[in-house]
């Protein structure tokens, strides 16, 4: 069976458009970052600092119920979420508190007067304090910033420095792609998170040196062709392969995010979103930034 | 085969296995088995403060010993020396080299630590509280401990597999700092105390009586509770600030039943040093009461009946066994050197790592499903070769990631279930180059052969990028993160294996059998 068979898309020529398309979405990602080091994002609490307790209960239980027993039991300024299916509450709390370790016995003890034990289990409960928080915060900005010179140095070093250019502006742009459309959705952004755009970074950048790999082999090979050409036919040779891995990939993440519950299931939701964004940057973002870079005769000569 | 045999410790079959082989298989991380991770903070200036303050407290003892007329008390980081005079000059010189003179006025003398006691004084209070906190856990008895310092003055410690999270906690943080005092009942404000308050009420107490507190006095609540109602009272203190012994001089500290009441308390007993403060202090303070202080909570103030020689003590309170239990283990622990702050606490109940291993199998098996169809549909024959070199891909990836005895966490299981998609990747370059040049009317052998061959760069090329990310990921990442990195990391390697290997053996060998017509592909 064969989906795409000697396509001839003219790429490049919708250019411009992508290129729109592009900044539009790496300007959000770029105003995320900004309101993330701001702490007004939706940060995790791995990220800003709280409190966060999961209680999974024999039978669902509805949410107005729990909230009515946490501000009995003199709790203020939290967050409640459902995680249906499951009969799991997960309770939030945003607030560096100074003396840790007494926010989550407090949220449990006020739960347990109005839920028998049995009833109840505490799945998990996290605190973590301001300055832990800052912490991982910086280490997380640092690992992206490492992975992505890391990147850059590796395809400077196997292709040209325009071709690096391409790739690590078309990783910045996945990378703050997904950052971006968590932000508007306003989904939570946390370790688990970052550690999803860093994979993302990898995989978009999989499918940028397989597309990169067959621009270079066919600059040298069909010199009298002009650079705009070589690219789309490049394009348009790699195009099956890249979205045969793409789904077969896309297959993964959507079967942890059905069934890989509700820890990875974000997690899962970044990955997918990362796919699709990194298999367009490939096409969209990465090539076009490499003709727009170079002269058609020094590209060749390489 | 090599890689099941490795994989099989990590199943449910451990027990039934030959001994070489139980010390293999994968670890689960914290997330899967449930524990506690904890980060804490030692306070530094805490423990120099609390240094001072013994330091002070240990030279009015000498001044007594030695029949000098004259006290140290402590004042910030400053110990106020008075009365001004030679002899008390000397002695502090002699038995306190560690002090230097700072200034002298209106009869009193300021000393201050060294800079360089100082900074050892905090360095050691790192080291000391690790030591303590690793006696403290081998007591409570938890399988694989792991407890190491971070960034300095960051101790991090992670019980997995443990039960009883609220115990461990609490055994481990508690200051443990055990003293004995003497209640000051001559004063009029002693009389002045309400017997016992709530819990609430004490900082409305501290404000009432803050002023009239004489000199050298300290308002201290004991908590007691009523096991019948449940209600939680505070009793009122007033005593003398000084600690006339600490639980520095202990040596044991065991649980008793008390035959008349039937409740536990704690027994403790002092070294020879602190047998003899012990008697001289009982001696020198009959009928007055002496408060059995820990961490700054009153456990009783009995009445001192008679000299008290032997160095044995008991510490009975309103507690159950198992508060008696840990009571004794923190104090044979010794005292931490400084409160710890705890900057994160995570805690995972065992249910949801059982529910994440479940749902990361469920989600895995749908994964390869998929795949495996997928590939066989488009690819037919060829496909049914890169599903097999996917399925191998797996079983080496759990093999090793076994036979390191690797972590894994939940991330990590969800890098395994990715790497399902990815691992046919390496394939699909290969077969659609393959494609391209049947295309060009070369034969299925010749295909084969130049498919490989220019497929090899671009596969590594791509295998080399991830390996960057998985090596910043383990850098960077902490626990879960950690997991996800080496699953990522070792399954590069792996996967370029059955890709470049693998797969092309099968097509060898099934090629150079049978003088291929057509490629199934």
């Amino acid at each position: 069976m064969e989906i795409l068979k000697n396509t001839k898309i003219d790429f490049m020529g919708k250019m411009y458009y992508a290129l729109a398309i592009t900044a539009v979405l790496s300007a959000i990602g770029l105003l995320t970052v900004v309101q993330i080091s701001r702490g007004t994002a939706n940060l995790g609490i791995d990220f800003a600092g709280g409190t966060a307790v999961q209680i999974k209960f024999n039978q669902r239980v509805p949410l107005q119920d729990v909230r009515h027993a946490l501000t009995q039991g003199g709790i203020t300024d939290f967050e409640l979420q459902d995680l249906p299916g499951e009969n799991k509450v997960l309770i939030n709390a945003k607030k560096g508190e100074a003396h840790i370790g007494d926010l989550s016995k407090k949220m449990i003890s006020a739960l347990s007067q109005k839920y028998s034990e049995s009833s109840m289990v505490v799945d998990s409960s996290t605190e973590i304090g301001p300055k832990v928080g800052k912490k991982l915060r910086t280490d997380a900005l640092w690992a992206v910033i490492a992975a992505i010179i890391g990147i850059l140095i590796y395809i400077t070093f196997r292709f040209q420095f325009r071709f690096g250019i391409g790739a690590t502006v078309a990783t910045f742009h996945d990378v703050l792609a997904v950052l971006a459309v968590f932000y508007m959705l306003g989904k939570e952004i946390n370790l688990i998170i970052v550690s999803a755009l860093l994979m993302i970074a990898g995989y978009s950048l999989t499918d940028t040196v397989v597309v990169f790999d067959r621009i270079r082999e066919n600059l040298k090979t069909r010199l009298k062709k002009s650079t705009v050409e070589v690219i789309n036919e490049s394009i348009n040779e790699v195009l099956s392969r890249t979205l045969i891995t793409s789904l077969t990939t896309f297959f993964s993440a959507a079967a942890l995010f059905m069934f890989g519950g509700e820890v990875i299931h974000d997690f899962a939701f970044a990955i997918m979103l990362g796919i699709i964004v990194g298999t367009y940057s490939s096409i969209f973002v990465a090539s076009p930034i490499v003709l727009l870079l170079g002269k058609d005769k020094v590209l060749a000569k390489k | 085969m090599l890689s099941i045999i490795f994989y099989l410790p990590s199943t449910h079959l451990k027990s039934s296995l030959p001994d070489w082989l139980q010390k293999y298989g994968m670890v689960l991380g914290l997330d899967l088995q449930g524990g506690v991770h904890l980060v804490y903070e030692v306070d530094g200036d805490k423990a120099v403060d609390i240094t001072i303050e013994r330091i002070a407290a240990s030279i009015t003892n000498t001044f007594n010993d030695k029949k000098i007329e004259a006290r140290a008390e402590k004042k910030g980081a400053d110990i106020i020396v008075s009365p001004d005079n030679d002899m008390v000059k000397k002695t502090i010189s002699e038995q306190f080299p560690n002090l230097s003179l700072d200034s002298t006025s209106e009869g009193r003398i300021v000393y201050k630590l060294d800079d360089k006691e100082i900074k050892r004084i905090k360095d050691s209070s790192i080291d000391q509280a690790l030591e303590t906190i690793r006696n403290r856990v081998d007591e409570f008895g938890v399988a694989e401990p792991t407890i190491h310092t971070q960034s300095g003055n960051e101790i991090v410690i992670q019980l997995p597999g443990i039960k009883d999270t609220k115990r461990a906690i609490d055994l481990v943080g508690k200051t443990a700092i055990l003293e004995f005092k003497l209640l000051d009942d001559e004063s009029p404000v002693a009389a002045q105390l309400p017997g016992s308050i709530l819990p609430s009420e004490a900082p409305k107490i501290m404000e009432q009586f803050g002023a009239q507190i004489p000199e050298g006095d300290e308002l201290l609540f004991g908590r007691n509770l009523n096991k019948e109602t449940g209600v939680e009272t505070l009793t009122v203190y007033l005593m003398k600030k000084q600690s006339l012994l600490t639980g520095e001089f202990l040596t044991e500290a065991r649980v008793n039943i008390d035959q008349r009441y039937n409740e536990p308390y704690v027994s403790i007993t002092f070294d020879a040093t602190g047998a003899r403060l012990f008697e001289q202090l009982t001696a020198n303070n009959v009928k007055k009461r002496l408060a059995i202080i820990l961490d700054n909570n009153v456990y009783s103030a009995p009445v001192i009946q008679e000299k008290i020689g032997g160095g044995n003590a008991q510490i009975s309170g309103s507690f159950g066994m198992q508060e008696a239990k840990d009571l004794a283990i923190v104090l044979r622990s010794g005292s931490l050197p400084a409160p710890l702050k705890m900057l994160q606490n995570v805690t995972v109940g065992p249910s949801l790592g059982r529910d994440s291993i479940n749902a990361g199998v469920k989600a895995g098996i749908v994964a390869a499903l998929l795949v495996i169809v997928f590939m066989i549909v488009y690819y037919k024959v060829s496909g049914l070769i890169a599903d097999f070199a996917m399925v191998l891909n797996i079983l080496y990836l759990v093999g090793v990631l076994s036979a390191v005895g690797a972590t894994l966490t939940l991330p990590g299981i969800a890098g395994i279930i990715l790497a399902i998609g990815m691992a046919v990747d390496s394939n699909v370059l290969m077969f659609e180059r393959m494609r391209e040049e049947l295309r060009l009317g070369k034969t299925p052998r010749a295909a084969i052969d130049s498919g490989y061959d220019k497929a090899f760069w671009t596969i590594f090329d791509s295998h080399v990028t991830t390996l960057i990310v998985a090596i910043v990921l383990f850098q960077f990442g902490t626990g879960p993160i950690k997991g996800f990195a080496v699953t990522l990391g070792v399954g590069v390697f792996i996967n370029l294996f059955t890709a470049l290997i693998g797969t092309k053996t099968v097509f060898d060998v099934i090629s150079s059998r049978t003088e291929m017509k057509k490629l199934s592909i």
